[in-house]
């Protein structure tokens, strides 16, 4: 470890003062409270408090039965319900044998990079948001809405969708689905210059940006941080290209990997994942083969054998990992998830330290977190 | 010198990205077609959720009356939340037997999750999504509903064909 990580404590002078950005601070996006220590306007240290939405999922999960704990996931990030719901799934059909439908495997893939775009489409619009340019979270939303009538419509529901299920998922597509999925991919590759011109190449962004808050590989790797803010400094971990699940080994695609690791490469990574997710999604059309079915076969009541079990998926955000400890019982002994935001919150204190209280809104835009995943 | 024109030219690259920047909203600004919002409660009427649109869970009566729910209990089993709650009684069948029917199929929209479990293993398809959202009340046991009709009864299956 660099001993910028090992140095966390660092002494007060008197004229120094605390402030407490957060809970309800708009940029924490969520109810994160951030004790700033400011000499002047400079931070000296930041020290991230957490838990003001803990729900104990964790716990809630050892009552509940293996298709219930599903719905659970979904409100840990929520922006990236699929894959919650996908990591789970995954878990449960590795841990019993079960060999899904190549379809399901298809629209699963599909889900995920929708959802993805979609996750980067929120994160881009309160990104500019957060750095003054307010015009950027309507375009956003704008986009982001043609993900969620696609989601409506199959699903029902627009968030929190619940859909991908251990053997399957819950019900079949909409018919509309591929069509839709098509006319989403040439509606966006329009709109994705647009984004260009206002945000990416405006010169009060680039310069509030760039240089700012950069996270060596190193600290990359110490933290744990993984996901687009990893790959921003250079860290190749992408679970799905370094341990492909579901479709993903039969697609191609490439790893989107930055290095200089400031707030800069960070967006630039999550702009160019949105070029890769819908390079995918018109791969995963072509290639999905016809069929109603949706489910694999599975008995009523899922009980996994005596033992532990794990699976890692990549969400919107980074790793996220499933750990469970069964008894045999048609509930988990034990469920753990490794959350990617709980690791990336936590470099905060290493990027914003010495650097101005406006620039620490940049950063943790740029790390995009989720609260509800750190506390779960 | 190499200062003074890097300068300059700091100057007229960032007055150019911000004009690029604002073509794209001019663009917007001058061309009202391409207006994404809706007027909310204005368009009440014309406004049409999507079929499978996950608004509340309801149990559908036809003209008789009857709905299709035995009282089984499998959603209230398989929810997660606890948000359905069965009470049963006995009525007497066509010979006079004593047989388990629904009473009330109590549920607590406050509860529910929309995790679409009850409606997916309900082995009668009795209930399913009902398509209204606006559920903001002003009392919370007014969230609390019995989805069987007074007076309701079984329908009473057709015969296989
Ligand atoms: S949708 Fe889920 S939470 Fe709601 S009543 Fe049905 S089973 Fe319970
Ligand atoms: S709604 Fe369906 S599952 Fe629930 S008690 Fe009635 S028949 Fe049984």
């Amino acid at each position: 470890m660099s001993k910028d990580v090992v140095t966390n404590i660092i002494l007060r002078d008197d004229e120094d003062y605390i402030i407490n950005m957060g809970p309800q601070h708009p940029s924490t996006h969520g109810v994160l409270r951030l004790e700033v220590c400011l000499n002047g306007e400079t931070v000296k240290y930041v020290v991230p408090h957490i838990g003001y939405i803990h729900r104990g999922i964790e716990k809630m999960c050892e009552y509940d039965t293996y298709k219930q704990i599903i719905h659970l996931t979904d409100r840990m990030d929520y922006l990236s319900a699929h894959m919650n719901n996908e990591a789970v799934s995954l878990l449960v059909e590795n841990a019993l044998g079960i060999e899904v439908p190549e379809r399901v495997k298809y629209i699963r893939a599909a889900l995920n990079e929708l959802n993805r775009i979609a996750s980067h489409h929120l994160w881009w619009s309160a990104f500019g948001m957060d750095l003054g340019a307010l015009t950027t979270f309507f375009y956003g939303l704008r986009d982001r809405e043609k993900i969620l009538d696609i989601f409506d419509e199959s699903f029902g529901s627009r968030l929190l969708h619940s859909f991908v299920t251990p053997g399957g998922l819950m019900h079949d597509v909409h018919p509309n689905f591929r069509k839709n999925i098509m006319e989403f991919v040439k509606y966006f590759r329009k709109k994705l210059p647009e984004y260009k011109k206002l945000l990416t190449d405006n010169i009060i962004f680039q310069n509030r940006t760039k240089g700012i808050g950069v996270m060596t590989k190193e600290t990359a790797i110490a933290f744990g941080v993984t996901g687009p803010s990893g790959r921003g400094s250079g860290f190749s971990c992408d679970v799905r290209k370094i341990a492909p699940y579901g479709i993903y080994d039969q697609l191609e695609f490439n790893e989107v990997l930055y290095t200089n690791g400031d707030s800069f490469d960070r967006y630039m990574v999550r702009m160019d994942e949105m070029v890769e997710s819908m390079n995918l999604l018109e791969q995963i059309v072509d290639k999905m083969p016809e069929g109603t079915e949706f489910t694999a076969k599975m008995k009523p009541i899922v009980k996994l054998p005596e033992g532990e079990y794990f699976q890692r998926v990549e969400t919107a955000r980074g790793e996220l990992d499933v750990f469970v400890v069964s008894d045999g019982k048609k509930h988990p002994y034990r469920m753990r998830f490794r959350s990617p935001n709980f690791s990336n919150m936590f470099t905060l204190n290493i990027l914003g330290r010495g650097l101005k209280i406006a620039d620490l809104v940049a950063i943790s835009g740029s790390l995009d977190l989720v609260i509800p995943d750190i506390d779960r | 010198m190499n200062s003074i024109v890097k300068y300059f030219s700091e100057i007229f690259g960032g007055v150019r990205s911000l004009l690029t920047g604002m073509s794209v909203t001019g663009k917007y600004f001058i061309s009202p077609g391409e207006i994404v919002t809706e007027q909310y409660p204005e368009n009440r009427a014309t406004l049409k959720m999507t079929d499978r649109f996950k608004g509340e869970v309801t149990m559908p009566h036809d003209e008789n009356n009857q709905h299709q729910c035995t009282g089984c209990g499998i959603c209230e089993v398989n929810c997660p939340n606890g948000a359905i709650e069965i009470i049963t009684k006995k009525v007497p069948n066509e010979s006079g037997k004593l047989v388990r029917a629904i009473d009330k199929h109590i549920y607590h929209l406050s509860m529910c999750t929309f995790c679409e479990l009850c409606i997916k293993t309900c082995p009668s398809d009795a209930i399913t999504w009902g398509h209204d959202f606006e559920h903001a009340v002003f009392d919370r046991t007014k969230l609390t509903k019995v989805l069987n009709k007074p007076g309701s009864s079984l329908k009473k299956k057709e015969a296989k064909s």
